[in-house]
């Protein structure tokens, strides 16, 4: 019943020349996607990766246990001085962020393009 | 098709994570036969999805073998789904979640469940099973029109 999580990172350019690693998800966030949003996160090098957009577009379904793994990243990335920011947000989840307070530690764009232009 | 409130679909699910869409769908169609807004079905179908999950895992305690049983009814302007399984009950309220304790690991970064079902539904009741007879069971109402409370 669980639709198999992908992610794909690519590195981009913001609008200010940094680099910015994409991490793009597909399919389901929920309880069973801790590897593909922590661990493809982790697996990234801290020093070298400081600006992380992670892109929601192709997400089919989202759950509040998806959203706990969203947190744990931004955690870990506020400890090791990493910018987190999000895009591809349904209007709807962009609300449910918003509620619990995500707005507070990671900036949300409505698309990469409207994201690497303020990056 | 004619959408006559007071009509009723029952799914049942077995406890196992993913089978939550099976009725948030279900959810989702029946709103959509009603004529609720995109923005009220997207309510409708986290809140669903949360409240079934938490029956699967407090309720039912992940055993599949259990089933989680959802009752949606259409009533005029608004839709009423009952998720009822074999636990205890919930502690209610839940507390708003406090960000800034998650991001410092003093509250779990998990738990956000029942906050979101207050937050997106109309109204909602837990109910705690007070004989071995009885489910305990979640109750959602969700309005057509929000502002029509």
């Amino acid at each position: 019943m669980q639709t198999a999580n992908k992610v794909s990172q690519q590195q981009l350019t913001g609008a200010s020349g940094q680099q910015i690693t994409c991490l793009r998800f597909n399919g389901d966030i929920s309880s069973v996607s801790r590897d593909a949003v922590v661990g493809t996160y982790q697996a990234l090098d801290k020093t070298a990766h400081k600006r992380i957009l992670l892109d929601f577009k192709g997400v089919e379904y989202l759950n509040s246990s998806g959203i706990a793994l969203v947190i744990q990243v931004l955690m870990e990335a506020s400890k090791s001085g990493q910018t987190i920011a999000i895009c591809g947000l349904t209007p709807h989840f962009t609300k449910v962020f918003t509620m619990v307070g995500i707005t507070k530690y990671a900036t949300l764009y409505p698309d990469e393009a409207a994201a690497l232009s303020a990056l | 098709m004619t959408v006559t409130s007071g009509s009723k679909v029952e799914v049942r699910l077995p406890s196992r994570l993913g089978f939550e869409k099976v009725a948030m769908s279900t959810a989702a169609g029946m709103a959509k036969l009603m004529g609720f807004s995109e923005d009220r079905i997207e309510d409708l179908k986290t809140a669903v999805a949360e409240a079934c999950i938490n029956a699967m895992e407090h309720g039912n305690q992940m055993n599949a073998s259990v089933p989680v049983s959802v009752v949606l009814s259409m009533k005029p302007n608004e839709l009423e789904v009952k998720v009822m399984d074999n636990g205890a009950g919930m502690e209610v309220p839940a507390p708003a979640p406090d960000i800034d304790r998650k991001m410092s690991g003093e509250e779990e970064a998990r738990g956000m469940g029942m906050f979101l079902i207050q937050a997106l539904v109309d109204e909602v009741e837990w109910v705690s099973a007070t004989g071995t007879d009885e489910q305990s069971f979640v109750r959602l109402v969700i309005r057509m029109n929000k502002e029509s409370e």
